[in-house]
């Protein structure tokens, strides 16, 4: 808005071709509309040069643990973005969009292969809908055997922000269960958690510590024993494709991040994909719509008792798109390599690191590692400050602070995608910011220095905020 | 089952050779992953994967280049008149140029601002734009789409009034209420059907739910609907067309209290139902209680302007179960098509656009009205959207229009009777509306 | 740090009497645990507030806290100034970044308070 200058644009529309028409009462209409008066090239301009202030995948590794920052290949925006896809209306009857409802279906079938749970709808617009979705379900399940006592759910002390407040807003009381000192899920403090009020026990599977339960079949069974559903948030999916498949574990419910493990792009925060997939029994409280084959054609559908529409339309079909393309891509082997090369990697870091870091868990993890700055922390240097001065070398930090129970945690996934010589630079600069903990402290408390800001005052945006640009300031 | 380190030929996707895993293997301390797979009980482990090979990318683009064709859309040679909750416009060459660039694509969400401020610059463009189109106070940075705008704004004033009814009026699309049963079907929260004529409501609602135009097109009488919220201590909640309010008052006029709206009209394809983006705003007095990401202004430590996520305390990363919302990835790319539209078609833009779908609607309107055995139904104002009763049932007359490449209008005949929702954009010419004319004539004889 | 003519709670609260008046407020190792205070929601003056239960919330960046009040009665202040300037939280917590005063309907709630010492104790 600053740029604008009266008078200018960057559009024109073609004339009106139809006889005039009366306009409606001007009591009605709108004075002016206050939008930006720029020339076209200023607005390519403007964004273009914006876009060079963000780290991305493309210009930078970016180990965010439980994001799953791996490659969007090309491919997959260019066929979604076919003109039969993305100008097809949601609403069109099904005859005319038979290519979109199979493509849906073939999907859905996919997912319920990789999970082992056959039950799928992919109407969640994000994993914290699909979690949503997920826990709609199982009180379904409760409601439809009568047993109203089930209102509570079950969480680990490491969950995701989201798994609580979904399940508050499914109306769940939120229960936690410790984890032990290997960062497992307690046992035996879950089997004293467990009981007839349990609706469901939230896992994130493997865990937010990257690792995964040894005891998982145990623990399946202790809520089962109990009557509850078991619900594996799927987050980090990437550690499993064709290692393990989470209905083989006992688990009834499980949603999964399209824009982690099936390389949708992250576009800065959304859109993403969060599917539900669910076992037969529960598959008829699916929300919809889901697709099906028919003898007549594929159809969008609605389960029997399904819990509803958790929102407008049928889902993230470009995003669901993208994913089948990524699946296709890779195939039965190329899947499982997948995850193979992602646990190789993330065990490669870790291995070269333990001397300098801490490890939130002496163990072997999957796809990504928790480290510790604890030790740093002690020579005067926190886990956001070797962030910020990651930053300083063009690699975005990993996770901070996350899971809660890990001191000055800094949760790290490479990915599959990430070459050798990527994986090894970044061990080299992890290794010269422990060195100038001691070295050059104050570089780490003033960092990022190369960057087009520094250290933001998020104090003073929470306490003065300022949320639009208006013409006075 | 199978076991051992994978050693399948490379895929473009995934860099490591067998000799760089044999090598991190050995820096590991193993000699194989299935040392690292312990954990998982081996009677699971390694499970075959009933999947297809994988394809090369010509391969897929012909799976695709199929998918596609048996789609049938203006680029298959149809036109349509579906409206209802997604628009047909065009949409600029500068919103897919900037959509090419893998900086605003492959970014995270910006929880580390100093790495991110392409995309937060961009967001709080978004908001600003947000608040200029529907002159309210502050927005948020978007949320998944219109729906469930609607029904977070409606939970949102059940927390601001601290009262457990919500009414919602009876012109609304059943989309939107439909949403809201689903997230508040376990937070003691009862919804209300308020008649749209309505002069009087119980004086224990938390709000009233409004879309305008409403499911049928028409304009609300936005200003008497608050006015009787505001008098019984309950907020008003109005759900709008981006679109049209390139012409209509916006709601940031009558004192609204949360206007939320579907923001793919602007600059977003139809693609089959998503990903949309949903526009919400409030007065700066609620902001507290406004879900969803927010972006504000600020300075770094050399004084230079920046932008970061603020009062993250409300999201669930903080507050987790006492979050204003569960939301966590949102729709900031779609955001960013938003911005890149608004800015293209400027303050002009949206006023021609706006006044030519209204021209070419009410144009369609007039002529279908001419026809025998058909009626518009719509009194009062519309903008694009219009209901027109047909002679006979609208999925037969949909039926015989499709035989002739032509999409009709939404089937609402469990609204109204032998209903039909037609909607007319800038998309469609003055031949195309004829064609649609001419064509319902020939079918309602026959039909 | 923590001066010794006050009582504390266990949730990191201090109260100061003057008569019956009890002025509360947070200690140095809470406005430190928080980080820069961004927001204060305190109740209305006139609301009741029984021993130990919440009274408010306190907001940083990144975190946010209930507060419970240390003794019970009925409020007959709360300090506008920390909810225009939160930051005077940080900067003068047991001055100026008083929260709310409470009229004490029952001294002997006083004796399940620590002294400074006491309190100090807690946090090693």
């Amino acid at each position: 808005m600053d740029r604008s200058v009266t008078g200018r644009k960057a559009f024109t529309l073609p004339a009106s071709d139809v006889p005039t028409q009366n306009l409606p009462d001007s009591s009605l209409l709108r004075d002016d509309v206050e939008l930006p008066e720029v020339s076209q090239l200023e607005v390519i301009r403007y964004f273009s040069v914006l876009s060079q202030l963000n780290f991305s995948i493309d210009t930078n590794f970016y180990p965010l643990g439980s994001c799953t920052m791996k490659y969007n290949p090309k491919i997959n925006d260019e066929l979604s973005n076919l003109p039969g896809l993305a100008n097809i209306h949601p609403l069109q009857p099904d005859v005319t969009v038979q290519g979109a409802i199979r493509l849906l279906k073939n999907l859905q079938d996919d997912l319920g292969e990789i999970t082992g749970l056959s039950g799928v709808s992919l109407a969640p617009l994000a994993g914290a809908q699909g979690e949503y979705a997920g826990l709609l379900i199982a009180r379904a399940y409760h409601d439809a055997r009568s047993d109203s006592a089930r209102t509570v759910a079950i969480v680990p002390d490491s969950a995701h922000g989201t798994n609580p407040a979904s399940a508050a807003m499914a109306g769940l009381e939120v229960v936690t269960v410790r984890s032990d000192d290997q960062g497992n899920v307690d046992v035996e403090n879950l089997r004293e958690l467990a009981n007839s009020n349990t609706a469901v026990f939230m896992l994130t599977i493997p865990s937010t510590l990257g690792l995964f339960e040894p005891n998982i079949l145990e623990i399946t069974k202790i809520v089962h024993d109990a009557g509850g559903l078991v619900y594996a948030d799927g987050a980090n999916l990437n550690a499993l494709l064709g290692v393990v498949k989470l209905g083989d574990l006992g688990v009834d419910i499980c949603h999964s991040n399209l824009h982690k493990t099936f390389s949708t792009p992250h576009g800065g925060g959304g859109p993403g994909s969060g599917p539900v997939m669910v076992t037969n029994e529960l598959a008829k409280f699916l929300p919809k719509p889901v697709a099906v084959k028919t003898d007549v054609g594929y159809v969008l559908a609605t389960p029997e008792m399904s819990v509803g529409s958790i929102n407008g339309f049928h889902g993230s079909f470009s995003i669901a798109a993208r994913a089948y393309a990524y699946i296709k891509a890779l195939g039965q082997e190329g899947l499982r390599s997948v995850s193979e090369n992602a646990i190789i990697s993330a065990n490669y870091i870790q291995a070269k690191l333990r001397d300098k870091y801490d490890l939130a868990a002496d163990r072997y993890c999957m796809h990504e590692t928790v480290l510790s700055a604890a030790r740093q922390k002690k020579r005067g240097v926190a886990g956001l400050d070797i962030a910020k001065r990651l930053l300083d070398f063009g690699i975005h930090a990993p996770t901070m602070y996350f899971p809660m129970i890990v001191d000055e945690a800094l949760m790290v996934e490479p990915t599959e995608s990430e070459s050798k010589e990527t994986l090894d630079h970044f061990i080299a600069v992890m290794r010269q910011i422990d060195d100038e903990v001691d070295s050059a402290p104050e570089l780490l408390h003033d960092a990022p220095h190369d960057l087009p800001v520094t250290r933001l005052d998020e104090a003073t945006a929470a306490r003065k905020p300022v949320l639009r640009w208006s013409a006075e300031v | 089952m199978a076991s051992s380190a994978h050693t399948s030929p490379n895929h473009p996707y995934i860099p490591s050779t067998d000799s760089e895993r044999a090598e991190m293997l050995g820096a590991i301390g193993v000699d194989s992953l299935d040392a690292l797979l312990e954990d998982i009980p081996a009677q699971h482990r390694h499970p075959k994967l009933n999947l297809a090979a994988g394809l090369s990318e010509q391969e897929l683009s012909t799976v695709f280049g199929s998918i596609a064709a048996e789609n049938a859309s203006p680029s298959s040679g149809y036109i349509s008149f579906l409206g209802a909750g997604s628009y047909s416009h065009y949409i600029p060459s500068t919103v897919r140029s900037i959509l090419q660039r893998g900086e605003f694509v492959t970014a995270y969400t910006p929880y580390q601002p100093e790495a991110a401020q392409g995309t937060l610059q961009v967001g709080f463009e978004f908001q600003t734009i947000v608040c200029q189109l529907t002159e309210m106070e502050v927005a948020n940075a978007g949320m998944y789409d219109g729906p469930t705008a609607f029904a977070e704004a409606c939970l949102m004033a059940a927390r601001v009034t601290k009262r457990t009814k919500i009414g919602v009026l009876s012109s609304t699309d059943k989309r939107l209420s439909d949403t809201l049963l689903a997230y508040s079907k376990y937070q003691g929260i009862e919804i209300v059907e308020v008649a749209a004529d309505a002069t009087d409501i119980p004086d224990d609602l938390a709000c009233i739910g409004i879309q305008s135009p409403n499911f049928f097109g028409e304009i609300e009488d936005v200003q008497r609907l608050t006015k009787l919220a505001h008098d019984n201590g309950a907020l008003s909640v109005v759900h709008v067309n981006p679109t049209a309010l390139g012409m209509f008052k916006a709601p940031g006029e009558f004192d609204v209290d949360i206007v939320t709206a579907e923001g793919q009209p602007l600059g977003v394809p139809m693609a089959f139902g998503g990903p949309y983006v949903g526009l919400f705003a409030c007065k700066k007095a609620h902001i507290r209680q406004m879900p969803g990401r927010i972006i504000g202004r600020t300075t770094d430590t050399k004084g230079r302007t920046g932008y970061a996520l603020t009062l993250q305390t409300r999201e669930q990363h903080i507050r987790r179960e006492r979050a204003t919302s569960n939301i966590c990835t949102s729709t900031q790319l779609i955001g960013l098509m938003v911005t890149v539209y608004a800015a293209t078609l400027g303050k002009q833009g949206m006023k021609d656009l706006a006044s030519l779908c209204y021209q070419k609607a009410h144009y369609a309107a007039a002529e279908i009205n001419k026809l025998d055995g058909y009626s518009v139904k719509s009194s009062g104002t519309f903008f694009h959207e219009f209901v027109v009763t047909c002679p006979s049932a609208p999925p037969k007359i949909n039926e015989a229009l499709l035989k002739k490449k032509i999409i009709g209008g939404l089937d609402i005949s469990d609204r109204s009777e032998s209903g039909m929702l037609v909607c007319v954009t800038e998309t469609s010419s003055k031949a195309d509306i004829d064609r649609f004319v001419k064509a319902l004539s020939e079918i309602g004889v026959s039909a | 740090m923590y001066p010794d003519d006050l009582k504390y709670s266990k949730e990191h609260e201090w109260v100061r009497m003057s008569g019956d008046i009890a002025e509360i407020g947070v200690t140095v190792f809470a406005q430190e645990s928080l980080g820069d205070v961004v927001f204060v929601d305190l109740p209305e003056v006139g609301t009741n507030v029984e021993q130990f239960a919440k009274f408010g919330e306190i907001e940083s960046v990144k975190a946010v806290s209930d507060l419970f009040s240390p003794i019970g009665g009925k409020i007959t202040e709360v300090n506008s100034a920390a909810a225009d300037t939160p930051e005077v939280v940080n900067e003068d917590p047991y001055g100026s970044g008083w929260l709310i005063k409470v009229e004490l309907n029952d001294t002997a709630q006083l004796d399940e308070l620590m002294d400074a010492a006491t309190y100090q104790a807690t946090l090693e």
